[in-house]
């Protein structure tokens, strides 16, 4: 792809031979099916459990994208970190999350993996180098940049994928940490995530550029590149040059993947079909780009699955999510008292800080 | 004990603990090959080079917003902010980063972070640059809110913040940086919540953080001198945790109460104190609590009238006088 506006094209050049892919097992292939499954079923368990009105606040939708997540995630290691904004169901499964901590957060439990204090778009999981799930647009851009700091700092060769939407793009904290990353050479990636819409607004309605947003990162000397999101092998192989930049010379690179959402901004975004998009766009990338569906195609073609084993695969990871469902609804909701416990540390672990002067003003 | 200045006082509790703990570094505009703009960290970058003490772009929202995410990762910086009145253009850092990111995450995540500086108006630099926005910080659960009146207070209240495991946002002064104070050879530290009665007294009680317990100070040596009134002087020191104890032991004893704030009253940091007696001590008192504040309109810039815009200590005796 040469162009953001442009559409997703067969890719030029077949990255399933690039090193990062061809050393890839079938195991591993399989493992990468497996995941788009359950982050497919996952949020079409939410989305079912949403509409029956059992969870508050908003689900933003990660269908269509799941190869973004999985592909990238794909490729961490023991330093290497992520960090995302609010559509983060994906990144938090690619990275081992489980599905009941998941779900039972989204349905606000005290089981969830935030114990029900963050909700859909705050799932965390350092244990994983998971950092969120994080609210506000483009607010995250510069703690990925910390993270990769705090690996420099401490001597590790690592990285932090950090990841933001176009729309996260025209936000000023964003190119802060480009100037920030660039001129203290630190080890991060920053993907763009491009499905093209900010909530209800077009790249082309939000967004001044010249043939794509990765390319403003030229102004700061880092480099950049795009690839096409519906395919895992080249998300793999351009994240891993990246990643390779950081792990090697400790530079920064932007990486812009071009992808799609099947459904909404939230779930709330009535507009989204036949409003500002229109349902034939829609259908053409739900037919022709699913990424699970590409590379299930893929897998079958190259011999690793055959198609009743794919299915077996739907099949197992949607009984999980069912699964999961069960444990979120027969978990308890959080105490009153847990309102105003992990507000601070030293008072949790009841330390002579939290001891000492009061830290809490109720009524 | 030495008599030194309240900068140099800062200066040592971020030289000690920085050869304390290898995680602890400064971070901030100017903080490192220009000694500071305020002269804060006068030579700390030479002493302990870039990696511990570095300088940042204008850039404030990028840099503590990347201090947040190092500190996610178990370091522990100390943010300079060159006024606290530039909080305002990283305020998502601050308050939806660091001040939530523990919470939302179910408490797997720490944000041991320091962000100091000054925090006055009086120096005749506008509106913009004059912001005391300590009751802003301390209305977030999740931050903790000190405030340094002396070079003791200073040095050992560092040292705390530095070491606590949560979100300090350290209030300075740029109008107290040159005064000095006596400050011990010996290492101490001064734990947050514990308030310092500046001056015992019977009388009267005055309550102020900052600068304004000074001026509280001063107006309370002057009832003693003109009038013969006691007044205790209580420094709160620590916002949030707040020493509630102090107040109410103190107000207890006095039965009256005058708050000095240089916050703007509109929920300034002496309303919620005062909210706070008549909640738990209403029977205590013999006289309504009375409030000196800034004057409540931005920062005057002429230098002839700002003064007056802040507390002084004419105010306080008049408030005093008024309920003895």
């Amino acid at each position: 792809m040469t162009s953001a506006t442009a559409e997703p094209e067969v890719s030029p050049v077949d990255y399933a031979k690039a090193p990062i892919n061809a050393s890839l097992t079938k195991a591993d292939k399989i493992e990468f099916l497996r995941q788009l499954y359950v982050i497919r079923n996952f949020e079409r368990v939410a989305l079912k459990n949403y509409n029956e009105g059992k969870m508050g606040g908003f689900l933003h939708l990660y269908i269509g994208q799941e190869s973004v997540a999985v592909g990238t995630c794909s490729l961490m290691g023991e330093n290497d970190h992520v960090i995302t904004a609010y559509r983060d169901h994906g990144h938090a499964l690619a990275v081992g999350m489980g599905m009941n901590e998941c779900m039972a957060e989204l349905f606000g439990k005290a089981t969830g993996c935030s114990k029900g204090k963050g909700g859909s778009m705050h799932f965390f999981a350092p244990d994983k180098n998971y950092w969120g799930g994080h609210g506000i647009v483009a607010g995250q851009t510069p703690l990925g940049l910390g993270l990769a700091f705090a690996t420099k700092y401490k001597g590790l060769q690592g990285s932090c994928l950090a990841f933001l939407g176009d729309g996260a793009v025209n936000q000023g904290v964003y190119y802060e940490c480009l100037n920030l990353a660039s001129l203290w050479n630190l080890p991060i990636v920053y993907i763009i995530e491009n499905n093209r819409y900010s909530m209800g607004t077009s790249l082309e309605r939000s967004s001044a550029f010249k043939n794509c947003l990765a390319g403003r990162a030229d102004g700061f000397g880092i480099v950049w590149d795009i690839a096409n999101g519906e395919d895992i092998y080249e998300v793999r192989a351009k994240t891993w040059t990246a990643m390779q930049r950081a792990h090697n010379e400790s530079r920064p690179t932007v990486l812009e993947i071009d992808t799609y959402r099947h459904y909404g901004h939230s779930v709330a975004d009535a507009k989204h079909k036949g409003g500002y998009r229109t349902a034939e766009e829609i259908e053409k990338y739900k037919i022709q780009h699913d990424p699970v569906l590409v590379w299930r195609r893929r897998m079958i073609e190259e011999g690793v699955v055959t198609a009743e084993e794919a299915d077996a695969i739907d099949k197992q990871t949607r009984a999980e999510a069912t699964a999961s469902v069960k444990f979120a609804e027969e978990s308890p909701d959080p105490t009153v008292e847990s309102i105003q416990e992990d507000v601070y540390f030293e008072v949790d672990r009841q330390t002579e800080a939290g001891r000492t002067g009061r830290h809490f003003f109720n009524d | 004990m030495a008599l030194i200045e309240y900068r140099d006082a800062l200066n040592q509790a971020f030289a000690e603990e920085i050869e304390r703990d290898p995680n602890v570094y400064l971070i901030g505009e100017e903080v490192a090959e220009y000694d500071g703009a305020y002269k804060v960290t006068r030579g700390l970058w030479q002493k302990y080079g870039d990696k511990r003490v570095m300088d940042a772009p204008i850039s404030e929202a990028g840099f503590i917003g990347m201090a947040v995410g190092s500190s996610m990762l178990g370091l522990r910086p100390v943010i300079e902010l060159m006024f606290w009145s530039f909080c305002t253009v990283a305020y998502d850092q601050i308050i939806n980063n660091a001040g939530c990111v523990r919470y939302m995450s179910g408490g797997l995540i720490n944000c041991p972070i320091v962000i100091r500086g000054p925090a006055n108006g009086g120096t005749n630099v506008g509106a913009t640059h004059s912001h005391t926005p300590e009751n802003w910080l301390a209305n977030i659960p999740g931050l903790k809110v000190v405030s340094a009146a002396t070079a003791y207070d200073a040095k050992g209240l560092m040292k705390a913040a530095i070491r606590d495991n949560d979100p300090v946002m350290f209030m300075e002064n740029t109008l107290l940086y040159g005064e000095k104070g006596e400050v011990p050879e010996e290492e101490y530290v001064i734990p947050l919540g514990k308030a310092d009665i500046k001056r015992a007294g019977t009388d009267i009680t005055f309550i102020g953080h900052g600068r304004a317990a000074l001026t509280a100070l001063e107006a309370a040596n002057r009832l003693a001198e003109e009038c013969g009134i006691q007044a205790e002087v209580i420094d709160l020191r620590s916002i949030r945790p707040l020493d509630e104890n102090a107040i109410i032991s103190s107000v207890s004893k006095t039965h009256r109460v005058v708050l000095v704030d240089e916050n703007k009253p509109f929920c300034g940091v002496s309303a919620q104190i005062a909210t706070l007696i008549q909640e738990k001590i209403f029977d205590e008192l013999d006289a309504p609590i009375r409030r000196v504040c800034t004057l409540d309109a931005p920062a005057i810039y002429s230098p002839a009238v700002e003064k007056l815009q802040l507390p002084t200590v004419e105010r306080v005796i008049e408030k005093a006088l008024g309920i003895l």
